[in-house]
């Protein structure tokens, strides 16, 4: 094991788990969560909603892939991954594979890992680790090689804006005059959002979190809104909550995903509040409200809408059939609404991304 | 859910076969109890009478008859059922369903087909309608043809271009399928195929893409999950049932594991299912291209291996959904609180690895290819490929110790090893790996994904690295651990590091000792379903070496006691075993203790995890027993319920302080030890055949010249070929020495004198303290000479003298009370005239425990099991001769599979499974049991050779009675004169050898394998001269094509004069139709 050093990972309540040090060698810290996603470590990795958080991944064998080559599509959309960074502060693992196999890789998991300088740890016990956290919540941690000392402090990122440090810096348009206008509020967005979206033959004008869009008059006429994923606290994004509660005002179709589910609820009047531990998986149960309809979705969210406190026309969609958790609301009479999973998946199952094409069918 | 069904028939499977085994006593047991739970009241047809499904309290009435239209109508005509389940038995079920509602039966009788509708099924099965569904929805399927005559193939085969593969549509497991690289193969093999189907499809082969297996579940309400997804690890080309099969995926990304999900739910969408479904994938390791290879719409092994590798209960699932409930409504039954409508998250990975007994076969082809030929199976759960790859390895009980490491394999041409797959293909991969063949090299010769060869040679390099120390002291801590997590035993690491040592045990001991004094030592981790992402309260447990803490806080209370189970199904140890396992089980929780399991085999229900307290889905070794057993503080083990695996471990265990519950180990070794047991029979003065020990060709003929010919000879080395062999004369027993085995002072041979013409009886019994509880006489339909597994076996026995009776039980009462036997146990004899002999005891349970138990009623385990946990129970008094019906016992023969096996029985044992049925006298109970192994009763014409004069002789009554018939009879030359002489006609039927020599012979006679290849005949008797196995006879030719067109044989005279005797005197509709419990 000359390779791969001895690395632990330290967690906030003290208790210490053992592995080996891959990736780049440098100590992490950040808030430890976990996901039972089987397959998908290369988009997950680069999907925004992680910034700030150590992810532990509960299936052990992992790597066996390798990583696809980075490359856009014809639209200026990244093919291959979720955005154009790895957002994980750490990766935290039991097997890694050495060597990796498939026609679409380009590069083994740890050389990837050291070219965007995020540190991993293999060796540890993840299901120990997912039982611990599942029993006491989601808790920061820091990962250390033998050589380094324990950071005496650990921040916690779910104080900052984490939306803010993901989201573009300027408006994006793909497909200009390709049909029906949507304009994209990226809180941090994952790539196969914009291509679900541009599938459905729509133009998309991605804009950044904050930006006031029914002011500017490049991007005021559009057809329909859509409030993507993001990592963090829906409490600090208070600039795209009021963004939305003024364009409510036109009644036009309004689409949330993941973190817009809980700004639309919040521009609703309703509450959010932190789960546990959170869903991050591709095997989440849903079942549509007043029908017999049920999904398998992907997930990846540490909070989550307060049924109870949605009023007025406002009712919870879907349900999430392992704990009772809200995983969508919508309007009774207007074309507003937005699920708490992920439609689009990548990494996850594929049953229900005709949402893109009930949304495109609205405009 | 459906109020209105009430009553409910369920279609079992049958005898154990090779495409066909244990899996099905699992799904149908978990049918049976999710309608029972229902308060439905359940119907089971199934002769196969080993099995847990037909137990008591498992259904509400059980027929012990055979899973065709003709019973089944018999059955409902009696029962009116309101529903029928047909997808819980396997292939068999799912076609005698199909005729039913063929026949019009469902509509006569006002009977719902449960679940998916059986014209979905027929989509799934008939391959052009399965083409044109798949087409409607834009699901690309291997492009093929589907063909009813040769002619027709050979067309479309050029059309497509070779390679091409044929299979037949409506056969189970790959049967009369396989690959052709030209015409003359393709011609050959579509005959083949035409005898088990009408309709064959010819199709382009994709040899080397991957293949990729989806488990899917939906219910009315059109709500789909995919349950689990699994990849072999050969690719296509290899029969995934001969294939190491992982689960899940591990080669696949996101991107590929989500469009192959979508389009499995898809496809189930579309054809309709309702309950389980398994798509099956090739897949194009250089793109996302993919091919559909078939969809099966049942419950499979598949299914019963996705159900143990995540813990999921398909089958349950699958008949609750059957009844109209949707996914979200039933629980997942690992969690209780969480519901059935979700995927499972697993965080380990599951090896399933095929067990092959292709070496008990004669002239058996030892490569593998697109048609099954592994008898069983296991799985291995861990949480490294590694890890779980070298458990699996042990587990087959094959003699491998891993993956490195073994006795080293003798491979002629690695190259073409690799290139040819055969049942070592994994050993010759260590070796090439071994000597220097790259990661790319092996590759491109087997096309197996570099991935699955990189995880290999990581158990090469860490062999190596052992290597370099010569003890245990010197290995380092890093390296020790890394073996223990890539899944090496105490075993293997001792192997490697003294390399010169012939006693491995005490070294393993010394491993052992160190690693935990350095703190290596596995924990156990449970199955739950979802990652750890709720709390479960599952036990259902495997040990790793890839993790740091246990997830079991144990009792320490002393009041579990450890069931050891029956591991792969192999030849000679199956779903009996099971039976013994769970009842046993069953007896230890109803009398207030912890029942816990180990057991490693996934067609079994010992291995449901709700039979017992605690389950450890792992291995039976010495190494693991002592980790559970130090983990569970028992109060003790049991040993003797699981076959021969358990038995072999009582000493070892016995030896480092483990307390083995019942009879002691010295006892058991007593009993295995050929020795010992031989001087304690002496010492009884109880009668056993001659034998020695010998060492050299000298010996053994001074030896014969003692006792005669013929004698019984058992090599302890065996070169090739089975491993026993009879001797009819010097050159009998030169030419068997000399092709088979070694003899030298290290390889001695183990001679016995053969007892001709002699009956030969099993006493099966339970004792306590040396006292007989209960015991059941049976005796073989054929005589001695016929493997006891292979034997038709009568209970209770009929024809014997009141005085061998007498005997019998005095001799079993005198070896009970010397070996102070306490618990189950069997012993076999000799009758002759008026002498019995012993040939062997085992102090376990036998293979006909469940038999004897369920015809008698008296359940043998479960006393047995009171006796070893002390209760005392009282002897069972119950009267052999007051049963006014009789059970028959009949072996099932998978020769049809095994290509080129020489299908005639002998002293080794070649059956795979067994039936048995109940009857008002004798012939009622075996014509049953003779139709439920396949042999329907012949309506046209019978071939006739009839063995020597003597065997003739015996045949000549049976002959008369079917020329009295009606039946039209051939015999070839010798029996055709003698049956003339006794004034019976039969058209003279000619040899393949006379025919050669001959060809004219063909314009006055028929040709024998005329006969069979045009159907003439629908009946085969060929009665083999001697036990001698010799290849390429005449008699071999006729065997062998009766076997490959599919025509019933029967291979001895004892049993053909029975069954000739049976059908003569009664119709098929004279046949009684009765429950068990009616009997």
């Amino acid at each position: 094991m000359a390779d791969y050093p001895k690395a632990s990972l330290i967690l906030e309540n003290g208790m210490v788990f053992h592995g080996y040090a891959f990736g780049a060698r440098r100590p992490a810290t950040g808030e430890t969560v976990f996901s039972t996603a089987m397959v998908g470590y290369p988009e997950t990795l680069t999907d925004p909603s992680f910034q700030g958080q150590m992810l532990c991944v509960t299936y052990p064998l992992i790597g066996n892939y390798g990583v696809p080559a980075a490359h856009t599509d014809a639209d200026g959309v990244l093919a291959t991954f979720e955005s154009e960074a790895i957002h994980v502060r750490a990766l935290i693992i039991s097997d890694l594979s050495f060597d990796y196999s498939h026609w679409s890789a380009a590069r083994s998991l740890d050389e990837w890992l050291r070219e965007q300088d995020i540190p991993g740890i293999w060796g540890v016990d993840t299901r120990a680790l997912t039982q611990v956290l599942r029993e006491s919540g989601s808790m920061l941690g820091q990962i250390v090689s033998e050589a380094d000392a324990p950071a005496a402090d650990v921040s916690d990122p779910n104080r900052t804006n984490l939306i803010a440090e993901v989201s573009c810096r300027d408006v994006i348009r793909y497909r200009e005059g390709a049909g029906k206008r949507v304009v994209v509020v990226d809180c941090g967005i994952k790539h196969n959002i914009i291509r679900c979206l541009l599938a459905t033959g729509v133009e998309v004008i991605r804009v950044p979190w904050d930006y006031d869009f029914n002011a500017d008059p490049a991007t005021r006429d559009w057809d329909g809104l859509f409030i993507s994923n993001g990592p963090g606290n829906p409490d600090l994004c208070t600039a795209t909550v009021e963004h939305i509660r003024q364009s409510m005002a036109f009644e036009k179709p309004i689409f949330g995903i993941c973190m817009g589910n809980q700004l639309l609820a919040k521009a609703a009047g309703a509450k959010t509040y932190k789960l546990k531990y959170g869903h991050r998986g591709h095997n989440q149960p849903v079942r549509m409200l007043g029908t017999e309809h049920c999904f398998i979705t992907s997930q990846n969210h540490g909070f989550a809408v307060d049924d109870s406190t949605l009023q007025g026309d406002w009712e919870p969609w879907f349900v999430n059939l392992n704990d009772g958790t809200n995983e969508g609301i919508r309007h009774r009479s207007l074309p507003f609404f937005s699920v708490q999973f992920h439609p689009e998946a990548s990494s996850g199952p594929l049953d229900t991304q005709y949402l893109f094409n009930k949304f495109a069918s609205m405009l | 859910m459906d109020k209105s069904i009430k009553k409910v028939l369920v279609l079992g499977s049958g005898a154990l076969k090779i495409g066909q085994a244990g899996e099905f006593d699992y799904s149908g047991s978990q049918a049976l109890k999710a309608l029972r739970e229902e308060g439905i009241e359940t119907v089971l047809i199934n002769p196969n009478i080993a099995t847990v499904q037909t137990s008591e309290g498992v259904a509400d009435k059980v027929y012990f008859l055979p899973v065709t239209p003709f019973f089944v109508e018999k059955v409902i005509a009696r029962e009116r059922p309101d529903g029928i389940l047909l997808s819980f038995g396997g292939q068999t079920a799912l076609n005698c369903g199909v005729d039913l509602y063929q026949g019009g039966i469902y509509e006569k009788y006002g009977i719902k087909v449960l679940g998916t509708p059986v014209q979905s099924i027929i989509d799934t099965e008939d391959r052009e309608a399965f083409a044109a569904r798949m087409e409607e929805i834009g699901v690309k399927i291997i492009r093929s043809a589907a063909v009813s005559t040769v002619e027709e193939a050979a067309a479309a085969a050029s059309q497509l271009g070779y390679p091409v593969i044929l299979r037949a549509a409506y056969a189970l497991g790959g049967l009369g399928s396989g690959f052709c690289d030209n015409e003359a193969q393709l011609r050959e093999l579509a005959d083949k195929s035409f005898s088990y189907s009408p309709q064959v499809l010819v199709e382009k082969s994709l040899k080397g893409w991957k293949e990729v297996e989806y488990e899917v579940v939906r219910d009315a309400f059109d709500n789909c999950i995919t349950v689990c997804n699994m990849e072999n690890f050969d690719p296509l080309g290899i029969h995934t049932g001969e294939s190491i099969v992982v689960a899940p995926c591990q080669t696949l990304n996101n991107h590929d594991i989500n469009l192959l999900r979508e389009l499995a739910i898809k496809i189930v969408r579309h054809i309709g299912i309702v309950g389980e479904c398994n798509v099956q994938y090739a897949y194009d390791p250089d793109s996302d291209d993919y091919r559909v290879i078939e969809v099966n719409a049942r419950l499979s092994r598949s299914s019963a291996l996705a159900s143990k590798a995540t813990g999921y209960p398909l089958a349950f699932v699958a008949a609750k959904l059957g009844l109209g409930y949707g996914l979200y409504e039933l629980k997942n039954s690992v969690t209780q609180t969480t519901p059935a409508f979700f995927e499972p998250a697993i965080d380990y990975i599951v090896c399933k690895i095929p067990r092959w007994d292709l070496g008990k076969f004669h002239g058996v082809s030892r490569k593998i290819g697109s048609s099954m030929k592994s008898v069983g199976e296991v799985m291995a759960i861990g949480r490294s490929f590694e890890e779980a790859l070298q458990k699996g390895l042990r587990m087959i009980g094959q003699g491998a110790h891993g993956f490195v490491g073994n006795k080293e394999l003798e491979v002629a041409d690695v190259d073409e090893a690799l290139r040819e797959p055969t049942d070592k293909r994994i050993f010759v991969l260590a070796k090439a790996l071994q000597k220097g063949y790259t990661i790319e090299q092996i590759h491109q010769l087997t096309k197996i994904d570099k991935w699955f060869l990189h995880k290999l040679y990581n158990m090469v390099v860490t062999w190596d690295a052992l290597q370099r120390f010569s003890t245990v002291d010197e290995v380092p801590s890093e390296l020790l651990r890394t073996a223990k997590r890539q899944g090496f035993s105490d075993h293997q690491v001792a192997r490697a590091v003294y390399r010169d040592i012939d006693d491995i045990e005490p070294m393993q001991d010394a491993v052992r000792t160190r690693r935990k004094a350095l703190g290596i030592v596995p924990c156990v981790k449970q199955i739950d379903t979802l990652a750890a992402e709720f709390p479960a309260r599952t036990n259902y447990l495997y040990l790793t070496y890839n993790g740091s803490k246990n997830d079991i806080d144990y009792e320490n209370d002393g009041r579990s006691v450890i069931v050891l189970g029956s591991g792969a199904y192999r030849i000679g140890s199956s779903v009996e075993f099971d039976w013994c396992s769970v009842n046993a089980l069953q007896t230890i929780r109803s009398s207030g203790w912890r029942g816990v399991m180990i057991n490693y085999n996934p067609e079994t229900v010992s291995t449901d995890y709700d039979i017992c307290d605690r389950l450890y889905f792992d291995e039976l070794s010495f190494e693991r027993v002592m980790d559970i057993y130090e983990m569970e503080n028992p109060h003790g083990v049991i040993v003797s319920v699981g076959g021969q695996i358990p038995n072999n471990l009582a000493l070892r265990l016995h030896e480092h302080s483990v307390r083995i519950l019942g009879t002691s180990a010295e006892s058991i070794d007593k009993a295995e030890d050929r020795n010992k047991f031989s001087s304690i029979v002496d010492a009884l003065g109880i009668d056993q055949p001659k034998w020695k020990e010998l060492t050299s060709l000298a010996d053994i003929r001074y030896f014969v010249d003692e006792v005669g010919y013929p004698v019984l000879v058992r090599p302890s080395y065996v070169l090739s070929g089975a491993a026993m062999n009879v001797c009819y004369s010097d050159d009998d027993l030169e030419r068997f020495l000399a092709m088979a085995a070694e003899v030298s002072q290290s390889h001695p041979v183990v001679v016995s004198e053969f007892m001709q013409r002699c009956k030969e009886i099993e006493f099966d019994a339970v004792a306590d303290g040396g006292n007989i509880l209960a015991y059941a006489i049976s005796e073989h339909i054929e005589f001695a000479g016929v493997h006891s597994g292979d034997a038709t076996i009568v209970y209770p026995a009929q024809k014997i003298y009141v005085k061998t009776m007498r005997d019998i039980k005095s001799v079993a009462r005198k070896i009970a009370a010397a070996l102070e036997i306490t618990g189950p146990f069997n012993i076999q004899f000799l009758a002759k005239e008026n002498f019995v002999k012993v040939i062997e005891c085992n102090l376990r349970a036998s293979r006909s425990f469940p038999f004897v138990s369920k015809v008698s009623k008296i359940n043998l385990i479960e006393l047995a099991t009171r006796a070893m946990m002390g209760e005392h129970p009282a002897p069972v008094s119950k009267d052999e001769f007051d049963f006014d019906y009789v059970g028959i016992k009949a072996s099932q023969f998978s020769f049809t599979r095994l290509l080129q096996a020489d299908p005639v029985l002998g002293v080794d044992m070649a059956s795979t499974g067994e039936v048995g049925c109940m009857g008002d006298n004798f012939d009622d109970a075996l014509l049953k049991s003779i139709v439920s192994v396949g042999y329907p009763v012949p309506q046209k014409g019978i071939l006739i050779s009839s063995g020597d004069a003597l065997q003739k002789a015996s045949m000549l009554d049976a002959c008369k009675l079917l020329a009295a018939k009606g039946y039209k009879l051939y015999a070839t030359g010798g029996t055709q004169r003698y049956l003339a002489e006794n004034g019976i006609e039969a058209s003279r039927a000619v040899w393949p050898s006379e025919y050669e020599q001959n060809p004219a012979l063909a314009e006055q006679f028929d040709v024998a394998l005329d006969l069979l290849e045009n159907k003439k005949v629908d009946l085969v008797i060929n009665i083999p001269k001697n036990y001698t196995r010799v290849e390429l006879t005449n008699g071999y030719r006729i065997r062998r094509a009766a076997v490959d067109f599919n025509i019933p044989l029967i291979t001895n005279a004892r049993l053909a004069t029975a069954f000739v005797r049976a059908f003569c005197s009664m119709t098929m509709d004279q046949v009684s139709v009765k429950t068990a419990a009616e009997y």
